[in-house]
């Protein structure tokens, strides 16, 4: 399928509840909103496509272009391994003038050896980029010819940066897998407990932080996709009995298109927030039972669920005093707009605003449904705007992405990273305690009281 | 006189080297009230952006045209302009600065003309100074971008000499390599206003990225070189051109406005700041003052004592061209040994470095021969490097986004250098290698006992 045809084809995703909610005629333009020139942010397909793959550990990752594509990217977030680093060298072909003149294929198929040589990977993942895709360089045939050769697989990712967004790279992402990966090893060893995770890329460690979880109830995680993955894994992703899909915005064709191919349910979860950790413990027992799983698994489930959730209660309790009462502006949108809101309020915060982009319409009524028909959702707020909020006071601390950090921290008010490049990690019980701890530290924390007091040859009022 | 090595491989692992338009929105960011805009598809913008708030630590207010699918098979002619007119209605820049990418000169778009129509259709734009330099992502590298950026700033805003105008003998013009922190500049600048003269730095990051907290929202970068600034550097009476990188904007300078330059390729160690320093003196025609021979004698004493730790110690370095030559001659003049050195182009001035070879590669190049050094210098990228090789790390360059306070590591002038001297000594020290004797018969006797 071209790649014309085959965003046509995601942009057509039934799964995807923002899809489904539309017209006939909405649908039929696609998801991709068009980026505004000159007020569009965020990440191109190509960046999507790599932050989908990037984490299987052991597979080799080069990127087909010239330096801004790897040089400027490469080594940026926290995707951890428990073992294999070899994906954490950045390996491109460094595309020069004269490259671009002749044609990049030959350098990039030697680029495959040469990698193929010195590291022997299990697989090498290729990404076309702009220029390459510009000038005709066939990636396809290039890793398929290689691949034949080496005896191995060499997988084209074909999502060239101005394809569209970091969301449809995920997606491109998502079908590169299914063309290329999946269902092309047999696992020897497959039970009824064994399930995937799709959509968690394992960041500072979140994936180490609910698998403790599922081990406790027998369930056994078949592939990761793709944190913290291997190859062979994910080869073998469609012998697992149900599908866990997290972070739904990036790979619902996947999820979706493994059940059609092959009979795979799936779910979509989160882990942020406690009731939506017990809610994914309970679906994926649920899941695994109409699998095939023993009925006791269900029993099994809602005792851990509910031993877990009495712990952390309790252990939420003694930040109680430090929280309560204290105004917070969430600006993150999906499924994070509500997902930590109850912890939050339960503690006595008081969520003053709760921005809504990216979020569906079953993310706005679990919003009303945890805040009142009259719950502060917002669309985006102007920077501007967001500054003096914080600066007036009419919230006491972000809860945001990097993008907005030095908005916060400008106007002397605490923040706390949300978002993936996050250094700490919030999934699962644990995770919303560990969160709720930054909170406390980043509310408490001395420096803010000082940074706002106006040095003493200043008359202005306090800034 | 070192030899100039092309590693020949088709892959590169672990880069060294970033990209021309990075290095070119990043000059842009040392201009005030600037909007820096990439012309290519939004990842080009958002990579670029997320290194310099890492490094830094500050909002960064690049842009992008966001090229798509069919704006890159149409011509980019409607984004460039719907992104000049939202940028400015939105932020109100003074200056938009705007680099091309792979993108858009692999279509072969004729920027220039484009900006040229943007201007007539829209005579609301006319406060706003639109500067355009061409980037192409394949060639060069930072430093690179960089350099095409500062000879566009003073192509499009340095007003020609008019005949018989006076020139100011008090102003002159320092134009800043990207080797170059604000810590660096604010020191520079010190050593300029020593002579009662005052200095038009540009692009000036120290006014702009030295991280400080405004008392207003600001859409657009906040401190920096003005553009009337800029306009009046054609009456300076000196411009001092610190880095290689930065002769072709003097000669542009010089050009257009007559004013005498002088390169410096390095203002890090003893010599080269000797140097600036009596330059200053000569032109300015005053003494050098008690202050800057203080800091001068401090250098010497920090030379004195710092030397037993650099003696025969094997570096391995990677750094783009001109903070190559600045830390490989001060390294060798320090009694150090540049013992494998890695730079991301072709660049001849490197010739001139105090070692035997000089590759041109990459960061996997570098570990391969860094075996057995015992100082690896180069950005946080090398962390993961000198973790699997266990050899002491100093970061220098860009990015640094594994420590706090980078943009105020200061390398140049008396006090840089003297600083400098004891991070690094400081660093050797630590992991020296020297054996303590032990004696033998005395634990035998205790054993004994």
């Amino acid at each position: 399928m071209s790649l014309k045809a085959k965003i046509a084809d995601l942009f057509n995703e039934p799964g995807c509840s923002t899809n489904q909610a539309k017209t006939e005629q909405a649908r039929k333009k696609g998801c991709s909103k068009p980026l505004t020139p000159g007020a569009a942010a965020g990440g191109c397909a190509f960046d999507g496509a790599k932050i989908a793959l990037q984490p299987i550990t052991d597979a080799a990752h080069i990127v087909h272009g010239p330096i801004g594509c790897e040089g400027n990217a490469w080594d940026n977030r926290h995707s951890a391994s428990s073992g294999p680093a070899l994906y954490r060298t950045g390996f491109t072909t460094d595309l020069t003038e004269l490259d671009v003149i002749h044609g990049g294929e030959k350098k990039l198929w030697k680029a495959i050896h040469e990698v193929a040589a010195a590291h022997n990977p299990p697989a090498i993942f290729v990404y076309q980029t702009c220029v390459p895709a510009m000038i005709g360089d066939d990636v396809v045939k290039v890793c398929l010819a290689a691949g034949e050769k080496l005896g191995l697989p060499v997988i084209p990712v074909d999502a060239p940066g101005f394809a569209g967004s970091k969301n449809l790279g995920n997606k491109l992402a998502g079908e590169t897998l299914l063309d290329y990966v999946i269902g092309t090893r047999e696992p020897g060893d497959a039970s009824p407990f064994d399930i995937n995770i799709i959509g968690d890329f394992n960041l500072v460690g979140e994936l180490w932080q609910v698998l403790p979880l599922f081990e406790r109830l027998g369930i056994r995680l078949r592939a990761s996709i793709t944190g913290d993955a291997r190859y062979a894994e994910v080869a073998s992703a469609h012998r697992a009995k149900a599908n866990l899909l997290v972070c739904s915005q990036a790979l619902i064709n996947l999820a979706r298109k493994m059940e059609e191919r092959y009979a795979i349910p799936f779910m979509e979860g989160s882990f942020y927030g406690i009731t939506d950790t017990s809610n994914v413990l309970r679906g994926m027992a649920g899941l695994l039972v109409r699998q095939g799983a023993p009925e006791d698994l269900l029993a099994r489930a809602e005792a851990l669920i509910a031993e877990e959730e009495a712990r952390l209660w309790a252990a939420l309790e003694k930040f109680r005093p430090v929280l309560s009462g204290k105004k917070v502006l969430l600006y993150t949108g999906g499924h994070k707009s509500w997902s930590v809101v109850s912890a939050l309020q339960e503690l006595g915060m008081i969520i003053i605003k709760t921005s809504v982009r990216k979020a569906t319409d079953g993310d706005k009524e679990r919003i009303k449904d945890l805040m009142g028909d009259d719950a502060p959702m917002v669309d985006a707020i102007p920077p501007r705007e967001m500054y003096r909020m914080l600066k007036d006071g009419e919230a006491d601390i972000m809860l945001s992405g990097g993008r907005t950090q030095f908005v916060a921290l400008k106007a002397k008010r605490p923040w706390l990273d949300i978002n993936q490049e996050r250094h700490h990690a919030y999934a699962g019980y644990d995770g919303t305690l560990r969160l709720v701890e930054r909170l406390a530290l980043a509310l408490t924390n001395p420096v803010f009281e000082q940074v706002r007091k106006p040095a003493p040859w200043e008359t202005a009022r306090e800034n | 006189m070192a030899r100039l090595v092309h590693t020949r491989k088709a892959c590169a692992a672990n880069p060294l080297k970033m990209s021309a338009p990075l290095g070119g929105a990043m000059a842009f960011m040392g201009l005030d009230g600037c909007l820096p805009l990439l012309h290519g598809s939004q990842g080009c913008t958002a990579f670029g952006l997320v290194l310099l708030v890492r490094h830094y630590r500050e909002g960064i207010p690049f842009q992008t045209t966001a090229m798509n699918e069919v704006t890159t098979i149409m011509g980019g002619l409607d984004n460039l302009e719907q992104a000049i007119l939202n940028i400015a209605s939105r932020a109100k820049p003074k200056v938009i600065g705007i680099c091309s990418t792979g993108l858009v000169e692999t279509r072969g778009e004729d920027i220039p003309n484009d900006m040229k129509l943007i201007r007539s259709r829209h005579p609301e734009l006319a406060d706003t100074a639109l500067i355009f330099a061409a980037t192409p992502d394949y060639v060069g590298g930072m430093e690179e971008g960089w350099a095409k950026a500062v000879t566009a700033m003073i192509e499009a805003l340095v007003e020609p000499r008019k005949a018989r105008a006076k020139t100011q003998r008090g102003r002159i013009n320092l134009l800043a390599g990207c080797h170059l922190t604000p810590g660096d500049l604010e020191e520079l600048k010190d050593i300029v206003e020593a002579f009662g003269l005052s200095a038009t730095v540009l692009p000036d990051i120290s006014g702009s990225l030295d991280g400080h907290v405004p008392d207003q929202y600001i859409a657009t970068t906040f401190g920096g070189t003005t553009v009337d600034d800029i306009a009046a550097m054609g009456s300076a009476g000196l411009t001092i051109a610190v880095g290689g990188h930065m002769r072709e904007a003097a000669e542009k300078l010089n050009a257009i406005a007559n004013v005498p330059y002088v390169v410096f390729d390095r203002l890090t160690g003893l010599g080269p700041v000797d140097h600036l320093v009596q330059t200053l003196s000569e032109y300015s025609g005053r003494p050098v003052p008690e202050k800057l021979k203080r800091s001068r004698s401090q250098l010497v004493d920090a030379m004195l004592d710092g030397h037993f730790f650099f003696g025969a110690k094997r570096v391995a370095l990677g750094a783009e061209p001109d903070l190559m030559l600045a830390l490989g001659t001060w390294l060798s003049e320090m009694g150090a040994e540049l013992s494998v050195c890695v730079t991301t182009t072709p660049e001849h001035r490197l010739e001139a470095l105090p070692a035997s070879e000089v590759h041109v590669g990459d960061l996997d190049d570098l570990e391969r021969m860094a075996a057995g050094c015992d100082l690896l210098i180069t950005h946080s990228h090398g962390r993961g490097m000198a973790e699997r090789l266990d050899i002491p790390f100093f970061r220098a360059g860009f990015p640094q986004f594994d420590r706090l306070g980078a943009q105020h590591q200061t390398m140049v002038g008396y006090r840089g250098t003297r600083d400098l001297i004891f991070s690094v000594g400081n660093l050797l020290m630590e992991h020296g290698h020297d054996h303590v004797p032990v004696a033998e018969s005395r634990k035998l006797i205790h054993a004994a006992a």
